[in-house]
């Protein structure tokens, strides 16, 4: 089986989608202009000269555009998937994605489908406060919207292929250390989680969770760059003889509930890591759920790590430090056994 | 009345572009009455004298078209024949409403018209509209978007994106702003620095066109050309109608940023009995049809109004249900 990294994994969910349906287009800003950048992190790399720059669609410098476009193109019958540089400028389509693709539907009794799909790279990768930011939250507050997070190729590829086959609007969040540590785009302190990647057709059903570590002492349910982190610190524990589950939730929209229960249910103890800020972030979300739900299982209070509440700073050891650490997470974990 | 363009039409349909117009503004006339009544909940933006430009763009359309419209979108639906039976029950808040109550007034539509239930966020539904006729061009098909704005609109940042997007793509789409002078309280000039919004297609390389918007024959010459352009594929066309809403700008608005002499000057513009006059007055229908119209458009809203009142409201349980698909 071939390794791929995130990036090609991305790369060739599109290219098997953009064969199997006509009506799956991509469009964003520097995607398949020639001799250009195949979008801000290559994923789209050589499609333009596959499937032709009208399927593969470069727009200038307009995000509501983008946006408004993808949902006018869905509801017609289209199934547009739009790149989106950085998520940050998800901000500038607010209006289009949260009162126009997530209530279409619904507010239109039902009349109207929506099926596309917003790619969007997250991530302190020092850029300053602008070009760094993980706001998977915000669009987890957004009913009608689902929320994906693939942190391994496998899922890259196959959660964009059931992002792309949903009939609903989907965000992916990519995250920009995850996407490979090599090319001429890579990113210093990349992790690049190559991994063997099924060249057939194959989809990762969205909203299906997935235990990466067994354990019994403390569930960890992490995302993206967190989730690496989250492994990372489950080693160092191992070392000590603390036994840790860790759980990556791959979706969080919608959230499989049951298998972070049955995980606290075993381990008594919870600790979420994400890398937004700490307030209302969708960690909170998932202690409020096991709050409710585990309550009587729990053996200590949920903790969460998380950045915190200010905007992503530059300089790289204020970065770090903004960023949970793998020792963040093992001195949290230490705090509640 | 332009007689060349009446001719072209037909009497036929110069009664039913008549009748439309009618229906409209009746149907508004009687869902107001509804609303003060209280049989009508929430608020109601009304087009009341701006007929004209939702039937003579739309009458210019085929099977398969799409249309976008606006937080005012009775006149548009009524003009596109979305069922009087179905919008009455949907601003009654039934199930059998169009947007089976949960839409409302704001979003009324019929998509299996073609008519996209309404979108009510200012500007929202112009890049929408350009992904619409993206979707046409894409399939090969030839049909074409319209989407109907307010003076208001053209003054977010999502108008300008879309009309950008349109034009660099040779969109098959139609922008249609109904310029009714005010954006809700705020008069157009202080809100604009040019003379008219249609002067802005030159930024985007698009024709702009200015017209009466209450003469409901320029209107359609006008749409019919942009329509005719967008469906050939060489593109989208800014059409500017201006008009005046004869009435506030929703339930609340005593209209007192405006003068009763300005409203009395467009009373006497209103389209309804212009376009009735030269119907006449041209021989294309007599006074005597047109009566027999009148009298038709009451009975509609006669059984609008019981189709709606004997409707089942939604059940409690669909708050739910619906938005996911």
């Amino acid at each position: 089986m071939p390794e791929l990294s995130i990036a090609e994994a991305l790369r060739e969910a599109l290219r098997e989608e953009l064969h199997r349906d006509p009506r799956v287009f991509l469009l964003g800003e520097d995607i398949g202009v020639p001799g250009g950048f195949g979008g801000a992190f290559t994923v789209t790399l050589g499609l333009a000269e596959e499937f032709g720059r009208d399927r593969v669609r470069d727009t200038p410098i307009s995000e509501a555009g983008i946006a408004g476009v993808a949902i006018g193109a869905a509801i017609c019958g289209m199934r547009p998937v739009a790149d989106v540089q950085y998520s940050d400028f998800l901000f500038n389509m607010m209006d289009q994605l949260v009162n126009q693709a997530a209530k279409l539907r619904y507010m239109s009794g039902g009349t109207l489908t929506v099926p596309m799909v917003m790619r969007a790279p997250v991530g302190a990768t020092a850029r300053g406060a602008q070009h760094a930011q993980s706001p998977e939250a915000f669009f987890t507050h957004v009913p009608g919207l689902k929320v994906v997070a693939p942190a391994t190729a496998y899922d890259a590829k196959g959660l964009l292929k059931a992002a792309i086959r949903d009939d609903n609007p989907v965000l992916v969040f990519e995250h920009k250390l995850l996407y490979g540590s090599k090319g001429a785009r890579s990113e210093k302190g990349a992790v690049s989680p190559r991994g063997e990647v099924p060249a057939d057709d194959y989809i990762v059903p969205i909203g299906q969770g997935i235990v990466r570590r067994p354990g019994t002492d403390v569930t960890i349910v992490a995302s993206l760059l967190m989730l690496y982190r989250a492994l990372q610190a489950a080693e160092e524990l191992a070392a000590d003889g603390i036994d840790v589950e860790v759980i990556d939730p791959r979706t969080l929209v919608p959230l499989d509930t049951a298998l972070i229960l049955r995980s606290v249910q075993k381990t008594g103890r919870l600790v979420i890591v994400e890398e937004d800020n700490l307030t209302n972030g969708w960690g909170a979300e998932v202690a409020a759920l096991m709050a409710d739900d585990a309550f009587v299982w729990l053996d200590a209070p949920i903790k969460r790590v998380a950045a915190p509440d200010t905007p992503p700073p530059f300089a790289p050891i204020l970065e770090q430090a903004y960023v949970p650490s793998v020792t963040r997470i093992v001195d949290t974990v230490r705090s509640i056994l | 009345m332009s007689n060349d363009i009446a001719e072209s039409i037909g009497s036929t349909q110069l009664l039913a572009m008549y009748q439309r117009m009618v229906l409209a503004r009746r149907f508004e006339e009687t869902v107001n009455d509804l609303y003060m009544q209280g049989r009508i909940p929430s608020t109601l933006h009304l087009a009341i004298g701006q007929e004209a430009s939702a039937v003579g763009v739309l009458s210019g359309l085929k099977a398969g078209d799409t249309v976008f419209s606006t937080h005012r979108p009775h006149a548009h639906a009524i003009a596109h024949g979305v069922s009087p039976d179905a919008m009455m029950a949907e601003l009654m808040a039934k199930a059998t409403g169009t947007c089976k109550g949960k839409g409302g007034s704001m979003h009324i539509g019929d998509f299996r018209l073609g008519f996209v239930p309404a979108i009510a966020i200012v500007g929202g539904n112009i890049p929408i509209a350009a992904g619409a006729a993206l979707a046409a061009k894409l399939k090969g098909s030839d049909a074409v978007t319209v989407c109907f704005f307010g003076d208001g609109a053209a003054n977010e940042g999502a108008w300008h994106e879309g009309l950008n997007l349109a034009a660099i793509w040779d969109l098959p789409v139609v922008f249609v702003c109904e310029n009714n002078q005010y954006a809700a309280s705020t008069p157009f000039r202080e809100a604009f620095r040019i003379p008219a919004i249609a002067d802005r297609a030159a930024a985007y390389g698009m024709p702009g066109v200015t017209v009466d918007g209450n003469d409901v024959l320029a209107v359609y010459a006008a749409a019919g050309a942009a329509i005719a352009r967008a469906r050939r594929g060489a593109g989208p066309t800014l059409l500017e109608l201006l008009t005046y809403r004869l009435c506030g700008h929703s339930r609340s608005d005593p209209r007192t940023y405006r003068t009763r002499e300005e409203e009395a000057e467009w009373q006497q513009r209103d389209p309804i009995p212009a376009f009735a006059a030269n119907l006449v007055s041209h021989r294309f229908a007599t006074e005597e049809q047109l009566a027999e119209i009148d009298a038709e458009v009451e009975t509609i809203l006669v059984q609008a109004i019981a189709y709606a009142e004997q409707s089942p409201g939604p059940a409690l349980a669909d708050v739910v249900y619906g938005l996911y698909a």
